[in-house]
């Protein structure tokens, strides 16, 4: 459905200027923090495949690194109010994606499927679409319904925007629910994708031009539903008006009902996401996101809203830009609880740093969670001897640059960072590397048990632990939590191999 | 207000209310927007067929269908693992413009010489039945060069619903049978059709059977290896636990091989004991398996009996939701239930049969609703509007138990405690009480006008967004 918009031009973060490479920036450095130097690092990367024998198998995926994109469209959609997504496809989809999400957040998510025959995969899915719209109607009373189509109806070549206007021109009436679509199948990139392109076709779909406001836009990518909740505090505290899309911090992490909420409370109003059009600036999170049509492209195209891309805030370097870019929007300074949670961050970085120093660490997961965790890993003085991801944006390597200001030390592991690997190519890479510990989602356990280290589980999926849609990775509050868990893992660790078996550490 | 969608009126039943004649509408595809609990044919397909341990099972198509269901059974090996790995030809757009026989002809290649299984199956998603590739011809080709079985499986996620997935598997595991050499197959001798050794339940009921001199020759799948199921054949019967899903390898067997065939349930005592007596009157004609058979019951009831009785005077007049994949499952589930005390109020299958609905109906208790192919609004209907305390399904549907603040047992693919057998029935009282006769319940929302403090208790009324002047609203300072 996407119309072919070339791509924005994005400023700097760090000096909003639109011709630096936000990388190499000197801006960057200098503003955020005096107590690091902006030195460009001798540290190795290597982004090219790993050579070893492990690469004999190049035709097929062993333990995927990811899902597929219409997960994430599902998700993301989840996250506007009144919203229902609706598959357009098999009906085997909607149920793989209900349960590995059901899995992580351990809510309920009724994702609707137009349910393709033989029939509606000769004939197109038509008929099957206009029944599917006419019993969630009758069954949800959605504000919304947000349709994605599989890699069924794709290969089809399903033409979604016919379907729609028939559709539309037969069946529209006073209080119909907005409908709109994006195309996610599942052999073009990972949930990922699928994510932001939703997150962009809602944006596309309903954002209206308007007198410029001190709204903020904030698409904060695939963070966790406590990430939002803190989001929105952050957003709150500095008195800003906001639209944070997609917002699941309620629907897929409500409280316990009295009756079944067909469609459970929370997330973004349609009705922001219209303002998103006259908002001040938009911010994006996720350094990859670079050069690609975005909820927050789209925009600054459209209407011309500042677009700011900056890393996902983990640790504290990225997440100092993040403040500091909402002190300059709000022009207020940071609330002082803010610059507590820091000033307390700081403080326990000391009290543990000796316990990571020079720790060997494997990082995985999307790309941008990926990127986020290795600035944070460089900046408390761990070595992430690879970077891996089952994400393919070709940005990788470069994001990560682009976050590494640590001062490098010559004596520092060399660290690899690959792109569209999968789980068996990670646990064959992991056995030379002999890391410490291995920080992502649940999925990397076998590797963990394998070589018997700490898993510190970040992200998503969690599936074998409560509360993974719980855990905090973003802002000062997230770095602590990421940090006392680290330091706490790689304690236990000890512990445990101790023949003394120390109890006073 | 949660209504039924008109076209689904006909498969939710309640007993007793007037029109009995009218049969229970079902085995027909989801309606469209419903909100199906189902999946799809490969679903069916992988569910029977992934326990195959010693083989190698590739999915042919874009990442997705693999990377869901990434080692996500409880189905234990006794040796290889193979089937523990997600493996995905991960289409791409070039493939899917161009084709993807090349990929999944050197994917086989590749990772049958990494991993030497001893067959592999192919299975086909929905992508390879649109873009045409000729599975087959790629199937047969390397089967030749690594001189093993290699399988297509027909599973199609939009071919069908998950029984045309069973379908597809039994197919498949066909191509095996008699491959094999039945030599030391003894008369009396049996395979275990359908039961997928989720947390070891094969190895309970596969010991009953050696207790009473019955020979196992196979299962399948649970714990299966390739070698065993080429042999399958010399067996002199049948025992279907999951039918929905062998009963059409059942009879492939029966008419190829004259091997006869017999439904059997090891879930609850009664089931589980009838499995084990039915099969012993198959064996006629030596009476020491029935006599053994006797002793095994009486020793085995025997030993879990007081405990079930405890759990029983705590759960008597309880009452339960059922929603299950398999029809067959249910029947056994209602009489356990009954057992520790507890009533049946709601029971339904994903893909259930029409007589085994109207077993169902005749076992049930007057005012029981019976429900094929439900939806999560539904369920959450059902289990408010007969006020259970317990709900006994899957993954899909614990979040809707717990949301809505009732007792769960999973009864699923995923379970990691077995639930087959003496012992099982044992591990699912002990599951079903740990859940219902938790003190949580009494905190949430439907239990709270009994036990929540004043200053709570608000109106049920739709939750407001949070209102303070930086929400996502459009009143902007």
């Amino acid at each position: 459905m996407s119309n072919a918009i070339p791509a924005a031009v994005s400023a700097c973060a760090s000096c909003n200027s639109l011709d630096c490479n936000p990388g190499t920036c000197s801006s960057r450095n200098s503003e955020s923090d005096s107590e690091t130097l902006s030195v460009a690092s001798p540290i190795e990367t290597i982004a090219a495949p790993f050579s070893a024998s492990a690469d004999d198998i190049t035709a097929a995926t062993r333990n995927a690194c990811k899902v597929c994109t219409p997960l994430g469209a599902c998700l993301a959609f989840r996250g506007i109010e009144g919203t229902i997504p609706l598959l357009h496809g098999s009906q085997g989809c909607s149920t793989y994606i209900r349960r590995y999400l059901i899995s992580h957040f351990r809510e309920p998510i009724d994702i609707a499927s137009s349910n393709f025959t033989e029939d509606t995969a000769v004939f197109g899915g038509a008929s099957n679409f206009k029944t599917a719209v006419k019993n969630i109607r009758r069954q949800y009373q959605p504000e919304m319904i947000a349709v994605a189509t599989t890699c069924l109806s794709e290969t089809i070549g399903e033409d979604m925007n016919r379907l729609f206007h028939e559709y539309m021109s037969e069946n529209w009436e006073e209080g119909h629910p907005q409908m709109i679509h994006v195309s996610t199948a599942s052999y073009r990139g990972t949930h990922i994708d699928g994510f932001h392109a939703a997150v962009r076709s809602a944006v596309e779909a309903l954002a209206v031009t308007g007198t410029r406001s001190r709204r903020i836009n904030l698409f904060p990518g695939m963070v966790s539903a406590e990430d939002l909740r803190y989001l929105k505090q952050i957003l709150t505290d500095f008195g800003l008006p906001y639209t944070l899309l997609p917002d699941y911090s309620e629907t897929m992490d409500g409280e316990s009902w009295a009756e079944y909420e067909k469609l459970p409370s929370g997330g973004t109003p349609i009705k922001a996401i219209q303002a998103t059009g006259s908002a001040q600036l938009s911010i994006e999170f996720g350094l990859t996101l670079r050069g690609s049509k975005t909820a927050a492209s789209f925009l600054e195209e459209r209407f011309g809203v500042p677009y700011r891309p900056l890393g996902l805030p983990v640790g504290l370097r990225e997440t100092d830009a993040f403040f500091e870019l909402l002190g300059t929007a709000s022009g207020r300074t940071v609330p002082s609880k803010y610059r507590q949670e820091r000033g307390r961050l700081v403080d326990a970085l000391v009290d543990g740093h000796k316990y990571v120093f020079g720790i060997r660490a494997i990082v995985y997961g999307e790309e941008d969670l990926v990127v986020g965790l290795a600035a944070f890993l460089l900046e408390i003085g761990v070595e992430p001897v690879l970077c891996a991801s089952g994400g393919e944006s070709g940005k990788l390597a470069e994001a990560i640059e682009a976050v590494r200001a640590t001062p490098a030390r010559k004596s520092a592991a060399r660290m690899e960072i690959r792109s569209g690997v999968d789980f068996a190519q990670i646990a064959e890479q992991a056995e030379e590397l002999k890391p410490d510990f291995l920080i992502g989602n649940s999925k990397g356990y076998k590797i963990a048990r394998k070589l018997n280290i700490p898993l510190i589980r970040v992200g998503f999926p969690i599936h074998d632990r409560i509360g993974g849609q719980r855990v905090q990775h973003i802002g000062y509050r997230g770095a602590q939590q990421l940090f006392d868990q680290i330091v706490n893992a790689l304690l236990e660790r000890k512990q445990e191999l101790s023949e003394v078996g120390y109890s006073y550490l | 207000m949660i209504e039924i969608i008109p076209d689904r009126e006909g498969q939710v039943l309640r007993k007793g209310d007037g029109d009995k004649s009218a049969p229970m509408v079902c085995d027909k595809k989801s309606t469209a927007g419903s909100v199906s609990q189902r999946a799809c044919v490969f679903c069916g397909s992988r569910v029977v067929l992934y326990p195959i341990s010693d083989a190698l099972h590739v999915v042919h198509g874009p990442v997705g269908c693999a990377a869901y269901t990434w080692d996500i059974r409880g189905s234990l090996s006794s040796g290889a693992q193979i089937n523990r790995n997600s493996f995905s030809t991960d289409l791409r757009e070039m493939d899917v413009i161009y084709g993807g026989e090349k990929k999944l002809t050197a994917a086989l290649r590749q990772l049958i010489d990494r991993y030497h299984p001893n067959a592999a199956f192919v299975y086909s998603t929905c992508i390879v039945g649109v873009i045409g590739d000729d599975v087959e011809a790629v199937c047969r080709t390397v089967a030749a060069e690594k001189g093993i079985p290699v399988i297509p499986v027909h599973s199609e996620g939009f071919k069908g619903t998950k029984k045309d997935g069973y379908r597809a598997a039994c197919e498949a595991v066909a191509t095996l049978l008699g491959t094999g050499s039945t030599e030391g197959i003894k008369p009396h001798s049996i395979n275990i059709l359908g039961d997928f050794n989720l947390a070891g339940e094969t190895w309970i009921i596969r010991d009953y059977y050696e207790r009473m001199g019955i020979q196992v020759v196979t299962c399948i799948t649970g714990d299966a290896k390739i070698e065993d199921i080429r042999r399958a054949h010399g067996a002199k019967l049948n025992l279907v636990q999951c039918s929905g899903s062998m009963t059409h390898l059942a009879k492939m067997m029966e008419e190829k091989y004259g091997i006869p065939y017999k439904r059997a349930s090891y879930f609850g005592i009664e089931d589980m004991s009838a499995a084990l007596y039915d099969t012993a009157k198959f064996f006629s004609d030596d009476p020491t398996i029935m006599e053994r058979a006797q002793n095994l019951v009486r020793e085995e009831v025997g030993k879990i009996y007081p405990q079930l009785q405890a759990y029983r005077e705590e759960l008597q007049g309880k009452k339960a939701a059922i929603y299950v994949g398999g029809s067959f499952k249910a029947f056994s589930l209602v009489r356990a239930l009954r057992l520790i005390g507890m009533q049946t109020a709601v029971v339904g299958s994903q893909t259930g049969g029409k007589e085994d609905y109207e077993q169902l109906a005749e076992i049930c208790d007057p005012g029981t609703i019976i429900v094929d192919d439900s939806n999560p609004l539904e369920l959450a209907k059902f289990v408010l509007e007969k006020d259970v305390d317990l709900f006994i399904g899957g993954v899909k549907e614990r979040p809707i138990a717990y949301k809505l603040g009732v007792a769960f047992c999973d009864h699923n693919h995923e379970r990691k405690e077995p639930l087959a057998g003496y012992l099982g029935m044992l591990n699912f009282a002990k599951e079903v009480y740990s859940s219902v006769m938790s003190p949580v319940w009494q905190f949430v929302p439907r239990r709270r006008l009994q036990h929540q403090h004043s200053a709570f208790v608000t109106t049920p009324v739709k939750k407001q967004h949070p209102v303070d002047p930086c929400t996502q609203t459009l009143e902007e300072k």
